[in-house]
């Protein structure tokens, strides 16, 4: 008696079985055709989106349900180091950690990648080399991206050739801001020629775009530029990841593989401190985007000390007693 | 990876409700025997029997209406204000205090999501209190002339959906105002009604100022009927309703209904369009629908139809239905036997009248009482489902063109409690707002309450008004009246 | 002095802004206070109530659309025009009502004044009776009073023109349109405030005046579904509970009698205001 209306809309939009025609190719024209399409996307009410966040955070998650979280939310973790001060020791001591996050248990998996300065790629390379772990470098001028396109294009080829297997990019927001969309999409586009056989990483830096709006414009207009993973923040500016954002990315990467059967991946970065945040952004994804994105491929984490605090949960469930903060390894 | 993000269980802990094989009537502080037969309150989502709990007769109404009355006389009416408020600022605080507890015992005695009970009916319900306590002895300042006066007893019935929400709507203004009360809670979740009346024995309430009579409809017109009763407040049916108008007529009897809808949620094609999914699936799916202000009335402009319904069924795809007392649980049982026969001849309806009825995919329980989230398309506005109110979780979709035509369907309806609007453009949310023939309008916005807004239908959704100062009217004599 | 002739009135009913004799032909005797026969009134018909009804319901977007302002505006003007009819007036209280002329003189300046006193509410109601609600969460609120719809009004019996106005203007003000049953034995002030209302822009449909029984016209008002309120000022006791009792088979708002009719000249407060007035609260979220 009942029956499904549409099968596609239950698994998440669009189908993957071919190559769909790009509905979207003719947006990038001219600045004002581009403007008009991305504001011409929905808007997003900023209460509804924290609310809805807010509801999925008392999603509780027991047992075996969180042990896969943990070792999932680990395994998406983009071990990072972007100080000043970086040397090719501490690259290597993070290297090591990255490999061996937990060197008590060796049935704890491997982070996803390293993500270090351009400058100190070819170390993490080196150190990481057969081991599976990506090393991702920033580029562009970051965090600021504000350096000519040539700078920011030799900055990518330079972190290419020390190895790099993903860059993450800054975009322009003072372009952004301006209005200048389709500025922002062509050095995008010409970054992801740059990056050759690289990954890109388009971070859209939220923190400075403020409002929700706007993350889905930019959202969308990455992921048009070609892009391979939005990612929300540089870590540099307050506030950082926060979950409406992530929302927002979400609902951007799920309806753009609906209309063009691609998939973009995510990575909220800066700000996920603990494992319970951990699980709320797992919990969003799988809500939101679905199971789909809930892999490294698609979804990564930008973070230092959240993996350690993964770390201590994760040591709580196997001994069935609470860590301490030397249990685990201060990098 | 076929591994999927499966939530374990998270039951809540029942251990922290103490439910007795059976329950008294509630009258002049003290629970004494009833004299009728007793009734079985059931658990919906297991079939259960929870507890026994007397069914007031005629006769034992007359009792609390006396205790309320005697109470009303000496010692509720001749208190100073200002005490009275702090009579209802410690029950506001023991609500807080006992919250785990009485979301509990809601969610068994009702089976709505523990979620539901524990985040709004039971915070809702204490900032109803604490917001009338402050009103207690401030109210010359609220509009109804120099010095307003309590009407008396009040006899109060009210609905099985918010079973704590309900009456905290009802005893918090009445007895701000000065008046006693005797509310009769809804036959199948008398539970937290009377868990109430142990906080108010904690609260060290004078006696016969709260008294709480359980039972079925007999015990309800009782109430309603009594001559000594003052004022009458009803939440319910349009159809009881009507009823209760007809008893009062001819009376000095006042009145308040809060009766049914069949809320229209309009979603223009510039909408935010996630948050109206979200705000659909809470407008139709909160408290399983029922809610006497559901979005019902799914309006959709043509132009963006197709999407919002692909991302509705997409949205109603994570819903999860199940055990209310697993936290994650998003739609919880039906709440009566009863009830689901009515949803399910409607539903029935729905298809016989040509409507496409869908529903995701996923297993009910065996045992309990349960619907799946339902959505009917191609559903016409001459269809029953487009008209009655089903108070379940079924939700019609009709389209229209152009504002006007929004506004037209939306208004197309005898009731007139609620409506949404979904819209990033102010000028036509103000406008639609304007011309919408309803008690509330949420705008990019759906289902939240709050004590400082009044609440309170249009047309034949009742009349009246309860929360703001607006509510206060309704238990005060004065220059108004 | 004069052997002129006199030109007789023909009492008519006021419904959608013209001047029919009832649907049903029929006309009643009106006598003065002494048992003098006045004038023969148009006894108005269930039917004529029901074509009344159509013209007030559509009367009722606009009417209760207009700012606050133009309403008040309005009834200022029916002020200004009963005025310049005071002594019309007067003659028919003081027949009617068996009333000196001082004293009818005294009633028809007290009605004046009563439309006075609503024309300057329109623009107050919504700020003395609408809120903002400062709720516990991101969200702007408030509430506003809107006018309940059409208004059926029996109005008083014995206080054939103040107590008319009384119990017409507050329905107006509110912004609500109405289907108005004139005192049985006094209509005739009823009939020249229809006058009055034609000629001062009040929109044609806004306020229909019936002339005849209320007892068998009132019943079909108070059943009327497309009826949203109900004053029962003129039904007397057996058959104001009656009224109220069908008036609860559509979930009317009903405003009782009080058991004897009250003294009119008192000031009203919001007390007429009020029970023809909704509360609409209104949520929007706050966010950038």
């Amino acid at each position: 008696m009942t029956h499904v209306l549409d099968p596609g809309a239950l698994t998440g939009g669009g189908s993957l079985t071919g190559p769909l025609p790009d509905p979207f190719a003719d947006v990038t024209r001219s600045n004002d055709a581009f403007r008009a399409f991305l504001h011409g996307l929905p808007g997003v009410d900023q209460v509804g989106a924290q609310a809805r966040v807010t509801q999925l955070g008392t999603r509780s998650i027991k047992s075996t349900a969180k042990a896969w979280a943990i070792d999932t939310a680990i395994s998406m973790v983009d071990l990072t180091t972007l100080e000043g001060a970086d040397t090719p020791g501490k690259v290597r001591s993070l290297a090591a950690k990255a490999r061996r996050p937990d060197p008590t248990d060796p049935s704890c998996p491997a982070v996803a990648a390293v993500c270090v300065y351009g400058d100190l790629a070819g170390v993490a390379t080196e150190a990481l080399t057969g081991t599976g772990i990506n090393v991702a470098a920033v580029a562009t001028a970051f965090p600021s991206g504000r350096a000519s396109r040539e700078v920011k294009l030799a900055d990518v080829r330079d972190a290419v050739a020390n190895g790099a297997d993903e860059i993450d990019m800054v975009i322009d927001r003072g372009a952004f801001l301006t209005g200048r969309y389709l500025d922002v999409f062509e050095e995008i586009v010409a970054v992801k020629e740059a990056c050759g056989p690289a990954h890109l990483k388009v971070i859209l830096e939220t923190g400075e775009l403020v409002t929700l709006d706007a993350v889905r414009r930019a959202s969308w207009l990455a992921m048009l530029a070609g892009g391979d993973f939005i990612k929300t923040s540089t870590g540099k500016v307050s506030p950082a990841a926060t979950l409406p954002v992530c929302l927002v990315m979400l609902e951007a990467v799920r309806d753009f593989r609906a209309a063009t059967g691609r998939q973009v991946g995510v990575k909220p970065a800066g700000g996920i401190k603990t494992t319970k945040d951990a699980v709320k952004h797992l919990v969003l994804v799988n809500e939101t985007a679905g199971a789909d994105w809930l892999s490294p491929d698609w979804f990564r984490f930008g973070a230092s000390s959240l993996l350690n605090d993964l770390l201590l949960q994760r040591q709580k469930l196997r001994t069935g007693h609470y860590s301490g903060p030397d249990h685990v390894s201060v990098d | 990876m076929t591994q999927l993000f499966e939530y374990a269980p998270a039951p809540e802990s029942r251990s922290i409700v103490d439910i007795r094989p059976s329950y008294g009537l509630f009258i002049d502080g003290e629970f004494t025997d009833g004299t009728g037969p007793a009734l079985k309150t059931v658990n919906p989502a297991t079939e259960e029997v929870l507890s026994e709990v007397a069914v007031g007769t005629e006769e034992d109404v007359d009792r609390a209406v006396r205790a309320a009355r005697r109470a009303f006389v000496k010692t509720w009416g001749p208190m100073r204000p200002a005490d009275r408020g702090k009579y209802l600022f410690r029950i506001a605080r023991l609500l807080q205090e006992r919250a785990r507890e009485f979301a509990v015992l809601e969610t068994l005695d009702n089976g709505k999501p523990i979620r539901e009970s524990r985040d709004v009916d039971v915070p809702l319900a204490a900032a109803h209190f604490f917001y009338h306590a402050g009103w207690a002895d401030k109210l010359e300042h609220a509009g109804l002339g120099p010095a307003p006066r309590p009407l008396g007893v009040a006899g109060q019935v009210i609905p099985w959906n918010f079973p704590l929400l309900m009456l905290a709507w009802k005893i918090a203004p009445a007895l701000a105002t000065g008046n006693t009360v005797v509310l009769k809670p809804a036959e199948t979740t008398p539970l937290t009604a009377l868990l109430f009346a142990e906080v108010c024995q904690q609260a060290d309430l004078p006696p016969g100022v709260v008294n709480i009579v359980t039972g079925a409809g007999e015990t309800g017109r009782a109430v309603i009927s009594h001559p000594d009763v003052d004022k009458v407040a009803f939440t319910g049916s349009t159809e009881v309703g009507r009823s209760i108008a007809r008893t009062v007529a001819g009376t000095e009897k006042r009145l308040t209904l809060e009766l049914g809808g069949k809320a229209a949620n309009i979603v223009f094609d510039d909408a935010p369009i996630d948050q109206a999914v979200e705000g659909i699936v809470r407008g139709i799916f909160f408290n399983q629908g029922h809610v006497c202000c559901a979005g019902s009335r799914l309006l959709v402009q043509e132009s963006v139809h197709d999407d919002v319904l692909a991302a509705l069924q997409r949205r109603i795809g994570t819903l999860r239905v199940g055990d209310p007392m697993d936290k994650n649980t998003d739609l919880g049982a039906i709440n009566s036997a009863e009830q689901l026969a009515r949803i399910r001849e409607l539903a029935a309806y729905g298809e016989t009248e040509g409507a496409t009825c869908w529903q995701p995919e996923g297993e009910l329980p065996d045992r309990g009482f349960w619907f799946k989230p339902t959505v009917f398309t191609d559903v016409s506005p001459a269809h029953r489902i487009a008209r009655d109110e089903v108070f379940g979780p079924v939700l019609s979709v009709m389209t229209f063109r152009t504002p006007d035509e929004a506004v037209a369907k939306a208004n197309n309806t005898t009731y007139g409690l609620s409506a949404g609007i979904w819209s990033e453009k102010g000028s036509r949310i103000l406008q639609v707002t304007d011309q919408l023939r309803a008690g509330v309008v949420w705008a990019n916005t759906f289902n939240e309450f709050d004590p400082t807004s009044p609440f309170g239908g249009y047309k034949q959704s009742g009349y009246g008004r309860e929360g703001g100062r607006q509510g206060l009217a309704a238990y005060l004599q004065g220059e108004h009246q | 002095m004069s052997d002129r002739l006199a030109v007789r009135k023909t009492y008519k009913l006021y419904l959608g802004g013209a001047f029919p004799r009832s649907e049903s032909g029929r006309t009643y005797e009106v006598h003065d206070a002494k048992g003098h026969f006045v004038a023969n009134a148009a006894w108005a018909s269930r039917k004529d109530a029901r074509d009344a009804v159509v013209a007030a319901r559509g009367a009722f977007a606009k009417w209760s659309a207009a700012t606050a302002y133009n309403r008040g505006q309005v009834l200022y003007r029916v002020a200004e025009v009963m005025e310049g009819r005071a002594a019309q007036f007067a003659e028919e209280v003081a027949a009617g009502e068996g009333l000196s002329t001082g004293r009818a003189r005294a009633a028809v300046d007290a009605a004046i004044d009563r439309w006075v006193w609503y024309a300057g509410w329109t623009d107050k109601l919504a700020a003395v009776l609408g809120s903002t609600n400062p709720v516990a969460g991101p969200y702007f609120g408030f509430s506003v009073p809107e006018p309940t719809g059409v208004v059926a009004v029996l109005a008083p019996q014995r206080s054939s023109l103040l107590g008319l106005v009384s119990v017409l203007a507050p329905v107006l003000a509110a912004g609500n349109t109405a289907v108005l049953v004139s005192s049985k034995e006094r209509p005739l002030p009823a009939i020249t405030l229809g006058e009055v209302l034609a000629t001062s822009d009040v929109p044609g449909g806004v306020a229909n005046l019936l002339t005849g029984d209320a007892a068998e016209i009132g019943p079909w008002l108070a059943e009327h579904a497309d009826v949203d309120a109900i004053d029962l000022a003129g039904a007397p006791a057996p058959l104001s509970m009656e009224l109220e009792r069908s008036a609860a088979g559509t979930v009317k708002r009903v405003l009782r009698a009080a058991p004897e009719e009250p003294d009119w000249t008192a000031d009203p407060g919001l007390s007429r205001l009020r029970p023809f007035l909704e509360t609409k609260s209104v949520w929007h979220p706050i966010g950038v």
